[in-house]
């Protein structure tokens, strides 16, 4: 077999084109498979009676005129499921010290959020099953709340779990070098902030569904579900329902966007399961978007003091913060809720040389609704946490922005290597990705620009992030500390009768383009027209055993495993056509659906070898057993994560009359590796860059003190349209990682990671001259008016 | 309690009689009585622009009205648009520039974007995005979709 690697050259390839998504046409005619687009025989329909109370003891709660409402099939109170289901604690053990209390689907004697399910209804449909819930009547015993994350470590504040006797969930410090000493320098300048970050959440256009299936004959359960990671929640279903692994099934067909929002371990989801199984009959359960604002996972809700010191010569001389996020009342199960806070630790400048630094995180448990990992896990907090400081600082001591990161960032050729934190890192190419955007964006012109512009009140900036993503995850991420979270994932590939391939992945499909990077690998290294290639994946029955697609490991992890069973299935197939033909394998090779000597002389078609194979076999020797099916799995084993990088920027327009940010441009230059699909990854960092600047410029979770949500429907919660979004920029460097023969890293979280921190020091760029700045996110025309001093 | 009322209208072409719970809106009425998914609920008032379709020639949020009011009337949802090849031009623009990712959002941005393009609009980029400011999606980040609607306009694709 020839080294893989030489295929990409081979005519009729498809690694590295800009292959449109096959599924993108079902879509785009209205055939979308959506769980809530899915109609079962017998199936019943799930609504929910939700805590209007942050923190209550639930005195009573009748059900009785509800259990008469039309239609109503059961109405069950958190007493009566629970002896269906196993508490759930989001506990890991490589997460040192992180504590969180048992789970119920439904709160028993209290409630601990706002949104928390109290009691299901079940009805013939959903709008039956509202209207028994308006017939509910819960009595509360209010208790004192602590929705504040700064003052919930305070002695005087409510503990929510008493037991722990504080609302400390998980506390980390790094202490690398001796920042103390370098702050203390006198050759140093200094600068200080105060980084806010608001609570935000995915807003998936489809919200979260769910419909369980459960037959009784067979003690099965069949779960269609939008999300992530179907293998984690086959264990999930089957360790707290009390069912056999492989008697639960999981399907994740069409997906209407996830972002880590579906991924996790909800309260009525696992009710819904319960449902079907006390009923013996299908129950669905679709989110209304008041119920996505109240208890999807929210994400971020940090406030970090940071502090960097400079030389003269802008060299940083050492970085220190800390850092306390809110949680909600507990830890999510089974990814934890100390993950995001974790991340912030591991990656806040790991793009620069820094020997000193300082970091410590206290995660708090709080009244609202539970935060847990979103695209981008806690990238954006250290992203702007560093570049933030570093272009304060340069401004601080007269240097472009630019010009202080050549001199800080990483050389190219300096790896592999450590972060100041410990991350191990290869293959980066920081100082390339920063010349590249520095052209692309002309910068010096727009420098010019925005001079010229200032003496005429216009208030422009221009700001920068040099960032890393954490891509292709080992088990170091989770396996590790004992979650059911697979870090490795599987391929199949067969080959049938007509020539054409069937392929099954453990990975999984949310509109990333998983399916069609899996087609173009396995068609590109087998030898097939892309037509010729089936996919399924979303279902553990069908499916090798994996992770699904969180990360952004789909197509570094799954798309090596895919590599590796197509290339194992390539050589199988060549054994077989070697004998057919009287000739070595190492002369043959596949093109496009046929057998071929190397020289593209064809010489049988892949249906000929394959029917031979299969309805033939009468003419194959007695001792050729052969195998037209492969499976190969694939996991990082030399890194815990394979990190990429990128240089964006961010042009922005501040009126300083009504406080509005307009974006006028943003370029990202990304190094993913090998790009697999330029148009698909060029998507993927466009898509990601749009949901960073939401989170920079408008979404927020708003609370009231005593812990009521304010903004539960799309009209309040701004997100970012059509209108407001600037064209984005993206260039590629590719620097392919050695832990694979296909080199890819992940891609789809680096905008949204890069975005906040460019748009930060964009808008803090705009606000200097006039002797102001703001590092509260989302910077709402409210804030940068205060910032300014006009309200 | 329950309150129906007999309606006739012409859907996709087709004529359709039901007896409709009169609370019920036309996108759930499309959805749940007659099986076309296509048309998706976003936020159920008005805001996110997913169930957009037509109703006797103008786009509307089928959370906004309810089947009772489509008595009598003409309605057209994604899969109509599909059949009819009103939308093959810019589905095929949507494939080349990758406007959709997970496509909830797709049948409302195509609806929209019919709207836009069938009234003559120009490709300007600024004019397109405004058009299209009513229709959420959380994947794409737009270009992609104003890259589609500029590709038709201009004559880019045909279909
Ligand atoms: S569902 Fe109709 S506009 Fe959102
Ligand atoms: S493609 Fe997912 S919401 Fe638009």
């Amino acid at each position: 077999m020839t080294n893989p690697l030489t295929l990409y050259d081979r005519p009729n390839s498809y690694i590295g084109h800009s292959v449109p998504r096959p599924d993108a046409r079902r879509l785009s005619e209205g055939r979308g498979r959506f769980v809530d687009d899915k109609v079962l025989p017998r199936m019943v329909h799930a609504a929910f009676v939700r805590s209007d109370m942050a923190h209550a003891r639930i005195t009573s709660i009748d059900i009785s005129d509800a259990k008469n409402s039309p239609g109503v099939i059961a109405v069950w109170t958190g007493a009566d499921l629970a002896p269906h289901v196993e508490p759930y604690v989001g506990v890991l053990s490589h997460l040192a010290g992180l504590r969180s209390a048992p789970q119920m689907p439904l709160a028993d004697d209290v409630a601990r959020w706002q949104g928390e399910p109290l009691a299901m209804i079940v009805a013939t449909s959903r709008a039956l099953a509202e209207d028994a819930v308006a017939l509910v009547t819960v009595e509360y015993e209010e208790l004192p709340a602590a929705c504040d994350m700064e003052t919930a470590l305070d002695p005087d504040a409510p503990v929510i779990h008493q037991e722990f006797g504080s609302n400390l969930a998980w506390e980390r410090t790094v202490d690398v070098g001796d920042t103390k000493a370098a702050f203390s320098r006198t050759d140093v300048t200094l600068v200080e902030r105060e980084l806010r970050f608001g609570r935000h959440t995915g807003v998936t256009l489809e919200a979260r569904a769910a419909i369980a299936d459960f037959d009784p004959s067979e003690d099965h359960l069949t779960f269609h579900y939008s999300g992530q990671a179907p293998h984690m929640m086959q264990f999930i279903f089957a360790k707290h329902l009390g069912l056999a692994e492989e008697n639960v099934r999981i399907i994740a067909e069409d997906v209407g966007g996830s972002f880590g929002i579906k991924i996790h371990t909800y309260g009525d989801e696992i009710a819904t399961a319960i449902a079907s199984r006390l009923l013996k009959r299908p129950v669905k359960f679709v989110a209304d978007r008041h119920e996505s604002f109240l208890t999807d996972i929210h994400a971020r809700d940090h406030v970090v003091h940071g502090k960097m010191a400079v030389t003269q010569d802008g060299q940083i001389a050492a970085l220190a913060f800390d850092d306390v996020t809110g949680i909600g009342p507990f830890s999510m199960y089974p990814r934890t809720s100390a993950i995001e806070a974790n991340q912030v630790l591991n990656l806040t400048g790991a793009p620069y040389d820094i020997e000193n630094y300082h970091a410590r995180a206290r995660v708090v448990f709080q009244n609202k609704n539970m935060m847990c990992q979103y695209r981008a896990v806690g990238h954006p907090i250290a992203m702007a946490i560093c570049d933030g400081l570093l272009e304060d600082a340069a401004a601080a001591i007269g240097l472009d922005p630019v010009e202080i990161r050549r001199r800080n960032l990483m050389r190219d050729d300096s790896y592999p290597r450590a972060s100041a934190s410990g991350m191990k890192l290869d293959d980066l190419s920081h100082q390339k990705a920063l010349e590249r955007l520095v052209d692309m964006m002309r910068y010096e012109a727009l420098r010019e620009d925005q001079a010229r512009l200032r003496n005429e009140g216009v208030f422009r900036g221009i700001g920068f992030c040099s960032m890393v993503e954490v891509t292709n995850p080992s088990p170091m991420f989770y396996g590790i500390g004992g979650a059911p979270i697979a870090s490795q994932d599987g391929a199949t590939i067969r080959l049938d009768a007509g020539g054409g391939i069937q392929v099954s992945s453990s990975v999984t499909e949310q509109g990333q383009g998983t399916n069609t990077i899996l087609a173009q690998i396995a068609a590109d290294i087998f030898g097939v027209d892309l037509d010729r290639v089936r996919i399924k994946t979303g279902d553990t029955e069908v499916t090798p055993y994996g992770g699904g697609t969180w990360a952004s490991r789909g197509a570094g992890i799954g798309g090596e495993a895919m590599l590796q069973a197509a290339v194992a299935l390539k050589e199988q197939v060549l054994d077989v056509a070697a004998v057919i033909l009287q000739a070595k394998p190492d002369d043959l090779d596949i093109k496009a659906g046929k057998i071929t000597d190397t020289d593209g002389t064809e010489r049988m078609d892949l249906s000929d070898l394959a029917r031979t194979v299969y309805y033939r076999g009468n003419e194959l020797p007695s001792d050729l057993k052969p195998e037209l099916i492969a499976t190969r799995h694939y996991r990082v084993t030399d890194f815990p994560f394979v990190f990429t990088n990128g240089a964006m920027a961010a042009h922005v327009e501040v009126d300083t009359d009504t406080g509005i940010i307009r974006v006028l441009d943003f370029w990202a230059v990304e190094d993913c590796g090998r790009v697999l699909n330029p148009l698909l990854v060029d998507e993927q960092i466009r898509g990601g860059v749009v949901q960073g600047i939401g989170g920079a410029l408008y979404e927020e979770c708003l609370y009231s003190e005593d812990g009521q949500m304010l903004n539960t429907t799309m009209a309040d919660y701004l997100v970012p349209m059509s209108a407001e979004m600037p064209d984005i920029h993206v260039a590629h460097i590719e620097t392919p990682t050695k832990t694979s023969v296909l080199g890819a890293k992940g891609a789809g979280e680096a905008g949204t990671g890069g975005a906040p921190g460019a748009i930060l020091n964009a808008v803090n760029d705009a606000l200097r001259p006039l002797n102001s700045s703001l590092w509260q996110m989302p910077m709402t025309p409210e804030r940068v008016l205060k910032a300014l001093g006009k309200v | 309690m329950k309150q129906t009322a007999q309606i006739s209208l012409t859907v996709n072409g087709e004529t359709v009689e039901a007896d409709v719970p009169v609370r019920r809106n036309l996108v759930d009425f499309l959805r749940q009585d007659l099986g076309l998914t296509g048309s998706h609920v976003g936020c159920e008032h008005g805001v996110c622009g997913a169930c957009t379709l037509e109703v006797d020639g103008r786009m509307v949020r089928g959370c906004l009205m309810l089947a009772v009011q489509a008595n009598g009337a003409n309605v057209t949802t994604v899969e109509g648009l599909a059949d009819s090849g009103r939308s093959a031009a810019l589905r095929q623009s949507f494939m080349a520039r990758n406007a959709l990712q997970c496509g909830f959002c797709t049948p409302g941005m195509l609806a929209s974007a019919i709207e836009y393009i069938e009234a003559g609009g120009a490709s300007d980029r600024n004019a397109i995005r405004e058009h299209l400011s009513g229709n959420y999606c959380r994947c794409t980040g737009y270009q992609a979709i104003v890259d589609a609607v500029c590709d038709v306009i201009d004559g880019r694709v045909s279909a």
